[in-house]
């Protein structure tokens, strides 16, 4: 049923004997090829260029009001190339071997060493377009190191690395648009996929200035839509991330594969109050100075700086030791969990925990002291805590003034308050080796698919992967179908197949402006996340999610009857986009919950209290779960699951331990 | 920090689409928290008017962490309101106090149109960037990201460009409409680099051309736009992009 399409041979072989073999289409019929780029961030804007410079005819479209605004654009941290530039051991296989494993084991090999092996071009093609990443004085590239790794290979613009990968592939974007290969379509959104025989052949846009319906021709249609994590109203995404576009492929035939791993991020700023519209990331690099604690005593009142040292629980040290504050994402989000449930949160919510930056304030400062030419000893506390603050601004500064400015806290005078929060969805459309989804000529990529990060990512992987599948991937992939596609006269947008996906977007529309209930999409948002995060958030049982599966029919039931969207339909008007978007995280929020159940085990970001060890970690049952759970769309609550296989021919898989 | 609650009056800025001509209008919020955003008080205010059955204010926003550059509102006359190095998303009702009126404005330039309420056009941007704010390097042509040393110095100040996210703050704090900061943004990323040297004059010609195109206006060195620029981007940088325009302009066939 599922073909994956995975090349035959080594691992290390695959891609260059898929390159070598797979069809090309020569120039002049590429420009009479069209086709369909959804989204613009990463993995959108990289394709649409990239396959603009070849010469084909593309057209792009995302819902912001300029390319440059995806969501990729919020990536602090860094990207990750296997360059070995540090001389310390890195590879293509140690990326790739880092990966599968940081994924528990629950990704596709071949997959997975392809991403590996193009890493290193996505550096030196950043660099040429003008990304100016951080360097040594020497002039050469710098690294730093990121969680879950033993090598130095992330690559990073202080912490703005996804802005400075995202204007590169908008400048090469921009620079196609004024060659007249893309078109390109802002403030546009994706309403509906129109096939013919189970073959993408075009879109239904939305106007989202004038209201009007719009249909699209294309050969291809590729989604880079990113990631769902919006589905739990508070995450760390953009206030517009939705699912809509994936999920509209999904109902016309796309798979949707691994919908309950969703990645939670450890440290986050907490929630502040009912009114909190997003929560905002801390980078995972203040894990490498920063320790995480809360009080011993329960219920502690007492301000941080009054807990002397012997009574602070630094929980990540005291149960990993050897990896203490340095664990994944996975551990250490589900630790921090641990401890508030058990009644140690700190601050007004009691949901946070402390991350304390003075142990590292007077070790940089003594540092000073020593570089000096001092003895650290006979400096007084004063000036060490002054230089240590200095050190700490230099690596830090940005991050510490955007806590200050939300929370209004002095962070280098009193610990962040941290607590965990959603970030990243591995789930998403199944595609096959060549990115193709389940319907033909309908491409998923990015975060918008499932492929590369199994069941938890690494840090510094998403902006990898994206740009990856846009500048490296796609391009011999989608030439490999349309090669085919020179033989088929385009298809005009009179046809019926495009008259009624047009009438079915036209009566949705209506449906939800008729309905001129009492209740705001935004309330029932809220209400959708909370299920979520309460019942298939962190921490999942079989009760819990047998009861959201029941409470979510019910709400979508009641946001069909009550919704209130005020305006008109032909202007611009938000509350009806932000409407269709929360009707489609109705039912997708459905699939995660049903997802989680079905996936009775605990695997990297997705955790079942049934199945964990001894000492409360995730336990991983191999033998039954071993395979990607995909769900094929049958109508309302109805899916059916197929599952792919996951055949580890070169990584043994082990039970994960980082004590 | 102390938390407390406030009461404000809002002084809105209402326009229904780019044909019609707008106005201002007020409205009380009541028991705002300290800890809001600016952007959340809107959501509460919005939540209220959809429930009265009036039409919500139509403001842009989407990463509300103060890096995607849509969020654009002119708060007490001033881009993105109070704070220094801040945009509207980032700021919080701590910066105001119980009983304040705060008047809250579209961007206004004429090569901003406004869409809606406090949502304006900036695709002007867009095509200044399309004018020649790249490199002309198609996928598959680099060498390794280490053949060619840059000077971290030069590598710093190209970032520190680099940082703009093309907001228009610049443009809405001057009294002349100028696209300048941004432009010159731009320009110096690029012509601080290695690869930005094959292309350095026709760029800056290119974009300076499409600049007036889109009627912008002229630069007057008020320094509005260094002042209000969320990026803190220097000012300095207009004195690069007229001397990269002038070398390009005397030097050019």
């Amino acid at each position: 049923m599922l073909d994956a399409k995975i090349p035959s041979g080594s691992l290390e072989n695959k891609w260059k004997e898929y390159k070598g073999h797979c069809k090309l289409v020569n120039p002049a019929n590429k420009r009479k090829l069209e086709v369909i780029v959804v989204g613009t961030g990463l993995a959108g804007a990289s394709a649409a260029a990239t396959l603009g410079e070849l010469g084909y005819k593309v057209k792009a479209f995302c819902f912001q009001d300029s390319p440059r605004r995806a969501h990729s654009i919020a990536a602090q941290g860094g990207i990750n190339a296997a360059k070995n530039y540090q001389n310390d051991g890195d590879s293509d296989y140690r990326l790739f071997y880092d990966t599968i494993k940081g994924g528990d084991y629950r990704s596709r090999e071949a997959n997975v060493y392809r991403l590996a092996e193009v890493s290193a071009n996505i550096i030196d093609q950043c660099v040429a377009q003008g990304v100016p990443f951080a360097r040594e004085y020497g002039g050469l590239l710098s690294n730093r190191s990121f969680g879950g790794v033993q090598v130095q290979r992330t690559f990073y613009a202080a912490g703005q690395t996804g802005q400075q990968l995202l204007i590169g592939a908008y400048q090469a974007l921009e620079r196609q648009i004024s060659l007249g290969t893309v078109t390109m379509y802002n403030r546009h959104e994706m309403l509906e996929v129109v096939t013919e025989n189970g073959k993408a052949i075009g879109i239904i846009t939305r106007d989202l200035i004038t209201g009007k319906l719009d249909r699209h021709f294309g050969n291809a249609v590729l989604l880079c839509t990113g990631g769902y994590g919006n589905v739990f109203y508070l995450s760390t995404n953009a206030m517009g991330s939705n699912v809509t576009a994936a999920w509209k492929a999904h109902k016309a035939g796309a798979f949707f594969a691994n919908p309950c791993y969703t990645q939670i991020h450890p440290t986050c700023i907490p929630v502040s109050g009912d009114h909190q519209s997003k929560l905002t990331l801390m980078s995972e690099s203040l894990r490498n100075d920063g320790r995480i604690w809360v009080p011993k005593k329960k219920g502690d009142t007492r301000k941080p700086n009054e807990i002397p040292h012997e009574e602070r629980d630094y929980y990540l040290e005291r149960r990993y030791p050897a990896f203490g504050n340095l664990v994944p994402r996975d551990v250490a989000s589900r630790a921090a969990k641990e401890r508030c449930d058990a009644g140690y949160g700190v601050g007004s919510s009691k949901q946070a925990v402390y991350l304390d930056y003075a142990s590292a304030i007077e070790r940089y400062g003594k540092i000073e002291i020593t570089k000096h030419g001092r003895n650290p000893e006979e400096a007084s506390k004063e000036e060490i805590t002054v230089l240590g603050k200095g050190v700490v601004k230099e690596k830090y500064g940005n991050l510490f003034d955007m806590y200050e400015k939300i929370t209004g806290e002095n962070p280098y005078e009193t610990p962040m308050r941290i607590y965990p929060a959603v970030h990243y969805t591995m789930g998403g459309l199944w595609v096959d080796y060549e990115l193709m989804t389940t319907v033909k000529g309908l491409y998923c990529l990015g975060e918008a698919n499932f492929s590369d990060h199994g069941a938890n990512r690494l840090g510094a992987s998403a902006l990898m992967q994206g740009l990856a599948d846009g500048y490296f991937v796609i391009p011999y992939t989608v030439g490999n179908y349309l090669a085919d596609e020179i033989y088929n006269k385009p298809i005009p947008t009179s046809h019926e197949a495009f008259e009624a996906a047009e009438k079915k977007v036209n009566d949705r529309i209506n449906t939800l402006m008729n309905i001129k209930g009492k209740t705001s999409v935004e309330k029932f948002h809220k209400r959708l996340g909370k299920i979520m995060w309460d019942k298939c958030g962190m921490a999942r049982n079989e009760k819990g999610l047998q009861e959201a599966i029941v409470e979510i029919q019910q709400l979508r039931k009641e946001f069909w009857q009550d919704v209130r969207i005020p305006g008109e339909i032909n202007e611009f008007n938000p509350e009806l986009d932000k409407a269709g978007r929360v009707a489609d995280f109705l039912e997708l929020g459905e699939l995660m919950c049903i997802d989680a159940l079905n996936r009775n085990e605990s695997c990297g970001g997705h955790f079942r209290e049934e199945s964990q060890t001894e000492e409360g970690e995730a336990l991983r049952h191999d033998a039954e779960f071993m395979h990607v759970a995909t769900w094929e769309f049958k109508g309302e609550s109805n899916w059916t699951m197929y599952k792919e296989a996951l055949n580890y021919e070169v990584v043994k898989p082990t039970q994960r331990s980082y004590k | 920090m102390e938390h407390y609650n406030m009461n404000l009056n809002l002084k809105v800025w209402r326009q229904k689409n780019s044909k019609t001509k707008g106005e201002f209008k007020m409205y009380r919020v009541e028991n705002i928290s300290s800890e809001m955003s600016f952007l959340e008080m809107f959501d509460v205010l919005n939540e209220r008017l959809i429930e009265e059955g009036d039409d919500p204010i139509a403001f842009d926003h989407d990463c509300r962490e103060g890096i995607c550059g849509m969020c654009s509102m002119y708060i007490d006359g001033k881009p993105h309101g109070p704070w220094q190095g801040n945009t509207t998303c980032q700021l919080h009702m701590r910066a105001f106090k119980d009983g304040d009126t705060i008047v809250v404005e579209p961007w206004r330039a004429n090569s901003f149109p406004v869409i809606k309420d406090l949502v304006v056009d900036r695709t002007a941007f867009d095509r200044i960037i399309q004018a020649g704010g790249y490199i002309s390097v198609n996928t598959g042509n680099a060498v390794d990201g280490n053949a060619l040393p840059i000077n971290k110095n030069m590598a710093d100040a190209s970032f520190a460009a680099a940082m703009c996210i093309g907001c228009g703050a610049c443009v809405a704090a001057c009294k002349n409409s100028s696209a300048m900061l941004f432009l010159s943004a731009k320009v110096s990323h690029l012509a601080l680099l290695p690869q930005g040297e094959p292309e350095r004059k026709s760029r800056v010609l290119d974009m300076v051309a499409q600049m007036d195109k889109e009627g912008f206006g002229s630069c007057t060195n008020t320094g509005a736009c260094e002042a209000t620029c969320p990026k803190e981007i220097s000012i300095s940088y207009i004195a690069k992009l007229n001397n990269e325009y002038l070398c390009a302009g005397l030097t050019t066939e």
